[in-house]
């Protein structure tokens, strides 16, 4: 797209410029940002129809749509950035219910003296992993706020996706004798965003996993069809995530401590903080749950695939009427898997 | 991980079961108290005590410095916080614990107080040296293998001046707290001998892993000469908790009571003097301390040395006593002796959980309450 | 209370500091409770302090012990 000269007659600094409130102002310099940033980086169609609203062509049949807020700090990490973690997340929030990812929106909380360059280092990786997933980013909203009210910038994404005919992936329809399982190793994203926290300075060669994972979960949907359940363990990790689906479907589980994957910086920068790794969040995994006579199967086929490489059988549904997510530890005892409040917080004793 | 997962082998773990198995005597209870809330902590995570045969229980302890602090010293800091804008760096334990008044730190924190965690207290005197136009003031807990730490740190910020660098000390000692368990009297006679197991009795004791690292196992010798009871040092991994529960067992069969060390790989007789010379110099033996859930301590807690008053958060800011007590259904004094089961607490996972806790024993990830909330409360619920 | 891991020292810093490692994690940590420490020493590091060196052999010799109590008690 080039440069519109009789308009903006002089290029944004995008090396040494920061975001200004008049980026956000509704006037010619927010539209000057849009073009040189935000069109440039994702171009397609429907950007370039310069509409308010993106309008779309949509497949009959159910949709899904999903929407996920991103405040991610640091900004930067090892693996990724909050702008291809905006994308991968809402992507696997739709791809949760079985669908087939379609079509993005982002929005933009920009705080005022923000750099451009960190900016259009994080638009291109939004624009990058939106190419590769194949979802285009096809409408937005930029604001700006002042400096000190915002954490640099704030990212929403909204997708919706397309469900397949006869797919009904739902919390609700785990059932007791079901299988559980893992797509591959927890805690690989939180605990590279931890590593960097500035208190802490731990040097860990622990990169985030972020990735997008509709492709994974449609070559699963299309060998198992009667999935009954997907979710990503986001924050929260592999603990709430199954804890919340216990609860809605009022069934409890047991797990195995031995069949889950944890590789090893993760699990001993846990150790020197005293986390527990199934809380850690996860932004390239997935969970599912199906009857268990096609656990093999659905196992076999995410071992073909590039994010479900290290993918196991963890545990089972079973009937308990309190819902307690329960396990057998590598120790040959056992424990719960309680339903955390909060987030985990390094500890001492 | 060296030297971690070795000593978590579950097949190992299954022989270990088995031989506490074989030479337990069947004929009786055995109690035997964790003291260190580590200890509790891995015995809840890993499931420790479904290896163990029906007769032998085991009794979590108050070795937590976080459940034992008073709650009203937990306030004053946050009051420090607000009211003298200092910095105030922490370890991530206390952050979310409720003070006199149910505030905590993380709420002082989104008032606007600049709380800040730490992992070390170096980090904290780091803060100082950045920010040399505020207090920074550091809220010290931990028993003693968090003390010498500390001690490092004031001696450094005497060395470089630091004059904006103090100290709020809670620090607490470890054969006190033994003491006071021993010597307290048991609630009331026991109805029957014999087989029944006297509540309140402790048997034996698995003593800390890392506090032992510092003072090393002399320190203990009293427990076995003073009240026959036999102590084992026990490292940190389930491996060396089975260990030393099999070592308690046999000194209870043979009528025996002395302090032995399972944990020889990181613990001598003698401790490690240098820290201990260190924690001297800086620190004094307070005449009495609150330990919440187990009352006024006699020498149980240290303070800053005169000599190193510059440094003393209570020597440099006004910080009042807050009363605080307990809520009245509270019985965590009887959780920590043992004489009651968290489960048996009436308002245990009801009234009182990790979210909203009541008492000493729910306030920690490590206490007796939590520890039994957050990893095994499905246990009774199987059996109800 | 006191969580505490055991990790090597792969680099002295100067004298009262030394970097380990942990199952591929590296932190700088303070050595000033301990005197005469090398490269490749096993120590116990609690917040960022190593408080005592763990003795190889005497581990070894502890996990022996679990063993040979295992193997015994299945032969019983």
């Amino acid at each position: 797209m080039s440069p519109r000269r009789d308009v903006f007659p002089h290029r944004l600094d995008l090396q040494h410029g920061c975001v200004e409130l008049s980026h956000g102002g509704g006037g010619r310099a927010m539209a000057q940002l849009i073009e040189e940033l935000f069109l440039a980086a994702f171009d397609n169609a429907w950007l370039r129809a310069q509409d308010d609203g993106a309008r779309l062509m949509v497949p009959p049949g159910r949709l899904t749509m999903a929407t996920d807020s991103h405040v991610v700090s640091p900004l930067f990490f090892p693996g990724g950035d909050i702008g291809c973690l905006s994308v991968h997340g809402t992507i696997n929030d739709v791809a949760m219910a079985g669908a087939r990812p379609l079509y993005l929106a982002a929005t933009f909380i920009l705080e005022e003296g923000f750099p451009l360059a960190d900016l259009k280092r994080i638009v291109d990786s939004m624009a990058h992993a939106a190419r590769h997933a194949g979802v285009p980013i096809v409408t937005g909203d930029t604001k700006v706020v002042e400096r000190g009210k915002g954490d640099g910038v704030f990212i929403t994404t909204t997708g919706v996706g397309l469900i397949p005919e006869g797919v009904e992936i739902a919390a609700r329809q785990a059932q007791p004798g079901d299988a559980i399982l893992l797509s591959g190793s927890l805690g690989d994203h939180g605990m590279a965003v931890m590593a960097q926290r500035e208190n802490l300075r731990f040097d860990a060669s622990i990169e985030s996993d972020t990735a997008a994972l509709h492709e994974l979960v449609a070559a699963m949907v299309a060998a198992v069809p009667g999935i009954h359940c997907l979710r990503d363990p986001t924050r929260g990790g592999l603990g709430c995530a199954l804890n919340e689906i216990a609860q809605q479907a009022g069934v409890g589980m047991q797990l195995r401590e031995a069949a889950i994957p944890v590789h090893e910086p993760v699990r001993a920068l846990c150790e020197f903080l005293g986390l527990d790794p199934l809380y850690v969040a996860n932004e390239g995994k997935l969970l599912a749950i199906c009857p268990a006579e096609f656990a093999d199967t659905l196992l076999a086929v995410m071992h073909g695939h590039s994010l479900g490489r290290e993918a196991a059988i963890i545990g089972e549904v079973v009937a308990d009427p309190h819902c307690f997510v329960e396990m057998a530890t590598v120790f040959g005892g056992r424990r719960l898997v309680d339903w955390l409040s909060g987030e985990q917080l390094p500890r001492i004793c | 991980m060296k030297y971690l997962d070795e000593f978590r082998d579950g097949q190992l773990a299954r022989g270990l079961a088995a031989r506490i198995c074989q030479e337990t005597d069947s004929t009786r209870h055995y109690a035997l108290m964790e003291f260190c809330g580590g200890h509790t902590h891995a015995i809840c995570r890993y499931g420790i005590e479904d290896l163990l045969p029906g007769n032998v229980r085991l009794i979590h302890g108050p070795g937590c410095p976080v459940c034992v602090l008073p709650s009203g010293r937990l306030q004053a800091a946050i009051d420090l916080a607000e009211q003298e804008r200092v910095i105030l760096c922490g370890y991530g334990d206390l952050l979310r614990v409720p003070g006199a008044r149910g505030d905590t730190l993380l709420k002082a924190k989104a008032r606007g107080a600049d709380v800040r965690m730490v992992y070390s207290v170096d980090d904290a005197l780091d803060a100082a040296c950045t920010h040399p136009n505020q207090q920074v003031v550091f809220f010290a807990i931990g028993f003693e293998t968090t003390t010498p730490p500390t001690a490092v740190a004031i001696q450094q910020a005497r060395r470089e001046r630091l004059g904006n660098f103090s100290v709020y000390c809670n620090h607490v000692l470890t054969p006190p707290a033994l003491r006071a368990l021993l010597a307290a009297p048991l609630p009331s006679p026991p109805r029957r001998q014999g087989v029944a197991q006297i509540k309140g009795q402790i048997d034996g004791f698995i003593g800390p892993a890392h506090v032992s690292t510092i003072i090393g196992s002399q320190p203990y010798e009293f427990v076995a000469t003073d009240y026959q009871r036999p102590l084992v040092i026990a490292g940190f991994e389930p491996l060396d908790v089975l260990q030393a529960i099999l070592m308690l067992i046999r000194q209870i069969n043979a009528n025996e009571a002395h302090v032995d060390n399972e944990y020889t790989r990181a613990v001598s007789p003698e401790g490690n003097r240098k820290a201990q010379r260190l924690m001297d110099e800086v620190f004094t033996i307070r005449s009495s301390f609150e330990w919440r859930g187990l009352g006024e301590l006699p020498g149980s807690a240290l303070a800053i040395r005169p000599a190193f008053a510059d440094w003393d958060a209570e020597r440099r800011f006004t910080i009042p006593e807050i009363p605080a007590i307990d809520h009245k259904a509270c019985v965590c004094a009887e959780v920590l002796r043992g004489i009651t089961r968290p489960e048996e607490c009436k308002v245990f996972a009801t009234a009182c959980t990790p979210d909203h806790p009541l008492g000493a024993c729910m306030v920690s990830a490590e206490g007796a309450c939590a520890a039994h909330y957050h990893y095994g409360r499905f246990r009774q619920a199987a059996a109800s | 209370m006191c969580l505490a891991i055991p990790a090597q020292v792969i680099e002295m810093k100067d004298n009262e500091h030394a970097v380990v490692d942990m199952g591929g994690v590296r932190k700088q940590i303070s050595t000033a409770l301990l005197d005469e420490i090398a490269v490749g020493d096993y120590v116990i590091v609690h917040v960022g302090y190593a408080l005592n060196r763990l003795d190889p052999d005497e581990a070894e010799e502890t996990l022996r012990l679990f063993a040979e109590l295992a193997a015994t008690t299945e032969a019983l």
